[in-house]
């Protein structure tokens, strides 16, 4: 096996410093370590991170290769720094069952880009009726603790209270899509100022605020452990917040796109803004920002969630909803959030990396870069400028939000267990 | 002016120009030979996704009367309710040479979608997009306004002027109203000051943000009116609970008998149509002298013949100077 | 940089419209019958003057209108879209009359051929005839005046412009360097 001299990198944004990765771990921390047959990489001025974790992204195999698989996605993500995905779990056939998450798991495994955690399905077929296998997913081979009916929500109350208590036996997490289903039937975009001029229907923020209160409470009531998904307002950080001073134990994640992109953008009636929660005002996006500085939200997750062209290419209310976001995650965030002051690289790596790994039950992500640490890590030219073209991106889908646009931070290398996934910028062979 | 998709592409410059030159419109239209050489050659689709026959033969006239080549799309019915099929029925129309595309659509954006996609060259002219907006409508009640309220009933008077402080009170479901949308945005821009009157359920939240006034009580805002707009109101919409029941609708929010009595000598009763008699609207207050809805019709063709020759008489590749 | 130099003054214009308003009269035998219709923008104040001449000389008033030959035109498509003016037929109509189109200046002859096309859209008049403050040449229809102010031999790359009080403050016709003009 390869092993790696990483010369002159930043450990968090810190002092120069040589990293060696061997053996699928870090084997030496320390200034003008010797090559000894290593490959030297030049990391002068590159900032190292440990490799990020996404708790929450759409790999759309099985059921829909036409926009992502397992390969092609887990490519995407290696790409831009992650050695750990969570993959959601409304496939088709949805990933309820133990043999659908270790189909998903040996994906992954074949692929070898990242390591992939396939999420089980809380409810069998997401249908919110009656609850999937939990106990089972757990157990197989792909050793499911994240369960969530994303892209539905687990409406019922009964039925979450009940979910919420089941997991504890596995040490299991129910993660939430909070969206009350009546107040949203219809709906198209954030419900405000820009919708009633759009004249789209509205998606009230009470309806995503109404369902983390109704949460946290039971979480509380039952001791049960809550993550919440893609968190889109201020409303629902002020819960949050209040919820964990409470002694909650509840978790939360917010998406790139919703750090960044405001309501004003679907003015273009341009599909590639649909996504579901939708883009909310400017003062939410503040809100989600102060937020994820002051570790209300926990976890920065991209909610990747690639489409075939032909439904995007098409007008607002026949398109689907999602946005791909593997491959800019981390330059989101610096926009968002270090250019900003808000997060320094500490920063970044808990809230990408270590904050997820641990809400994952993830052992061998997440882990500070010191010796005898798992070598899953990327290194990050923080100066680095480049533009999105969705044609070159490594997602079988192309539905960018940030297609056109300039993004700060470039990732130039990811190593999953020592071995590089991306070097110079470019993707390697798994 | 390359494509009418909202009421705010207009400024107020560009809106009396489309009004101006519907008054010309106007007056060829009182001539025993009413067709007019000017689009010889030009092809006009009217992309229908919804039903609207008022609405297209207004158009459809419109474009004849300016000699133009009209090709009528019915897409309603068809498997045609999917996005897809708006791009593929575009590229189909783009291959057919159309110059104008007038585009009915249940989608709001559906006509921006179509005009900014690239899957089209011509122009589009936004013939009512889900809720969202409904431009010529706005422009027809404008110039019917602009008529009785500043021209005093005599044709070409008004040319030139604006509707600066006049009031003009809009009532009923603004929230799923695009003819609503559109009035609000010219009206604003015209210089009239408008008045929404709605229960609440059926303003849209962000209404705040718009340039009008609204109120929830329609009696109050009769009074100093000098143009009153009924929309119509979806029966349906009760069982979505927006109001409890038609009665108590009509009762709070219809013009009857006893509100017209309420208005100043003369003040306009305005309806976009199709009415709902005994709703939003009683059969008194429909036929009665102060109506335009008869007028709101023909006045309907006009405008059309002057946004339809805004989009097409000139070049190209010179812009008009319009928006 | 525009050159221009006068070519009439307000005194000449003056005359020149007096004698066309006597050859209108002579050649119609009197006022009876006749119609003036100016083609906007100055065509129509040139028709108002004639028809004022006619009335000091005849001491009959005879109809005065405007008849914009926009939407008839054949060059549209090659210009920015122009605003229409307006069309004002007297109330007897144009039927059984002799129209007489006044414009400023007849130059390709393209706006009396829609003038005509327009006219004909009105009703149908016993005659119709032409009455020009300027021909400066360059025909390219088989169009002529039957009256015609004052004859100006020009260049294509020149430019003739008509000013009148009733629009420009004053009265002069100029000839100038088209240049950046067309």
């Amino acid at each position: 096996m390869t092993t790696y001299l990483l010369r002159g990198v930043r450990p968090l944004g810190a002092d120069p410093v040589d990293l060696l990765l061997a053996d699928g771990v870090i084997a030496d921390v320390g200034p003008d370590l010797a090559a000894d047959g290593a490959v030297i990489v030049d990391g002068a001025g590159l900032v190292a991170l440990p490799g990020l974790v996404d708790l929450h992204a759409h790999l759309r195999e099985p059921g829909r290769e036409d926009a992502e698989t397992v390969a092609s996605g887990t490519r995407a993500a290696a790409a831009g720094g992650f050695t750990a995905v969570h993959a959601m779990a409304n496939t088709s056939p949805v990933a309820d069952t133990a043999g659908v998450v270790e189909q998903v798991w040996r994906l992954g495994r074949e692929a070898g880009w990242v390591d992939v955690h396939p999420v089980g399905a809380v409810t069998v077929g997401i249908a919110g009726e009656r609850l999937a296998e939990l106990g089972a997913m757990a157990d197989s081979a792909a050793r499911v603790r994240v369960f969530s009916d994303d892209g539905h929500c687990v409406s019922d109350a009964v039925l979450m209270r009940r979910a919420l208590e089941y997991v504890k036996a596995s040490d299991g997490v129910i993660a939430q899509h909070a969206q009350e289903p009546r107040p949203t039937e219809g709906a198209q975009m954030h419900e405000g100022d820009v919708s009633s001029v759009l004249g789209l229907a509205g998606w009230p923020a009470v309806a995503e605020e109404a369902i983390i209160a109704r949460d946290v409470l039971l979480a509380q009531h039952v001791g049960s452990r809550l993550h919440v998904c893609h968190v889109s307002t201020a409303g629902s950080v002020e819960i949050l917040r209040w919820a964990k001073g409470r002694g909650v134990d509840v978790t939360a994640e917010v998406t790139p796109h919703h750090l960044l992109l405001t309501d004003e953008l679907v003015r273009t009636y341009d599909p590639r803004y649909k996504v579901n929660p939708p883009l909310r005002s400017d003062a939410d996006v503040q809100a989600l920002r102060a937020g994820l500085a002051d570790g209300t939200i926990d976890a920065v997750a991209t909610d990747h969630a690639p489409h075939a062209s032909e439904d995007k290419d098409c007008e607002w209310a026949a398109a689907a909803m999602g946005m791909t976001g593997l491959e800019t995650a981390l330059s989101a965030v610096v926009e968002a959030m270090v250019d900003t002051g808000l997060l320094d690289w500490a920063g970044v790596a808990d809230r990408m990396s270590v904050r997820p790994a641990r809400i994952g039950r993830l052992e061998h992500q997440g882990q500070p870069l010191t010796v005898g640490s798992p070598a899953n890590l990327t290194l990050v030219d923080p100066v680095g400028r480049w533009q999105v073209d969705p044609a070159a991106s490594a997602s079988a889908s192309r539905n960018t939000p940030f297609a056109g646009r300039t993004l700060h931070g470039r990732v130039i290398a990811t190593f999953l267990r020592g071995r590089a996934t991306v070097l110079d910028g470019e993707l390697t062979g798994p | 002016m390359r494509h009418l998709l909202s009421a705010a592409d207009l400024d107020r410059d560009a809106a009396l120009r489309v009004l101006d030159t519907a008054e010309q419109m106007a007056a060829t239209q009182q001539r025993e030979i009413k067709k007019l050489p000017t689009l010889r050659g030009r092809t006009v689709v009217n992309l229908f996704f919804e039903d609207s026959t008022r609405t297209r033969i207004s158009f459809e006239a419109a474009a004849k009367r300016l000699s133009a080549d009209v090709i009528n799309f019915s897409a309603k019915g068809s498997s045609v309710s999917k996005g897809e099929s708006l791009k593929d029925t575009a590229l189909t129309l783009e291959a057919m040479g159309a110059d104008a595309v007038v585009v009915r659509h249940g989608a709001s954006g559906g006509a921006h979608r179509l005009a900014t996609s690239g899957w089209i060259n011509g122009s589009v002219v936004n013939a009512g997009d889900g809720t969202h907006e409904h431009p010529t409508q706005a422009l027809l009640d404008a110039f019917t306004m602009r008529h009785h309220l500043v021209g005093q009933r005599e044709p070409g008077a008004a040319t030139g002027e604006d509707l600066a402080g006049r009031k003009v009170t809009i009532v009923g479901d603004v929230l799923h109203s695009r003819v609503a949308r559109s009035n609000v945005l010219l009206l604003h821009t015209l210089g009239a000051e408008v008045t929404l009157v709605a229960p609440p359920t059926l303003l849209p939240v962000g209404v705040q943000t718009w340039p009008c006034a609204t109120s929830y009580d329609l009696d109050s805002a009769l009074e100093g009116a000098d143009a009153v707009m009924m929309l119509r109101v979806q029966v349906e919409r009760m069982n979505a609970a927006y109001f409890p029941s038609a009665r108590e609708y009509s009762r709070r929010y219809g013009l009857d008998a006893r509100r017209l009595r309420l208005m100043a000598e003369h003040t306009i009763v305005m309806h976009p149509g199709p009415m709902n008699r005994g709703l939003e609207i009683s059969a008194d207050a429909a036929d009665s002298a102060r109506s335009t809805i008869v007028e709101q019709v023909s006045n309907g063709v006009s405008v059309r013949m002057a946004v339809l020759y805004l989009l097409l008489a000139g070049s190209d590749d010179v812009d008009g100077g319009t928006a | 940089m525009t050159r221009a130099r006068t070519l009439l003054e307000a005194p000449e214009i003056g005359r020149v419209l007096t004698r066309i308003a006597h050859e209108l009269l002579e050649r119609n035998k009197g006022a009876e019958g006749l119609v003036l219709l100016g083609i906007p923008t100055r065509g129509v104040a040139l028709a108002h003057r004639l028809a004022a001449t006619i009335a000091d000389v005849e001491g009959t008033q005879v109809p005065v209108g405007a008849i914009d030959v926009t939407m008839y035109r054949d060059d549209l498509r090659h210009h920015p879209v122009r605003t229409l003016e307006r069309t004002d037929i007297p109330t007897a109509g144009v039927d059984g009359a002799t129209v007489v189109l006044v414009d400023d200046v007849l130059f390709s002859g393209r706006t009396v051929r829609a003038a005509l096309d327009a006219l004909s859209d009105l009703g149908r008049p016993r005659a119709v005839r032409l009455a020009v403050l300027v021909d400066r040449g360059h025909r390219e229809l088989p169009i002529r005046a039957d009256h015609v102010g004052k004859n100006l031999p020009t260049s294509l790359a020149e430019r003739v412009r008509v000013l009148l009080a009733e629009h420009d403050g004053r009265d002069e016709v100029l000839i100038e360097d088209a240049g950046d003009q067309r």
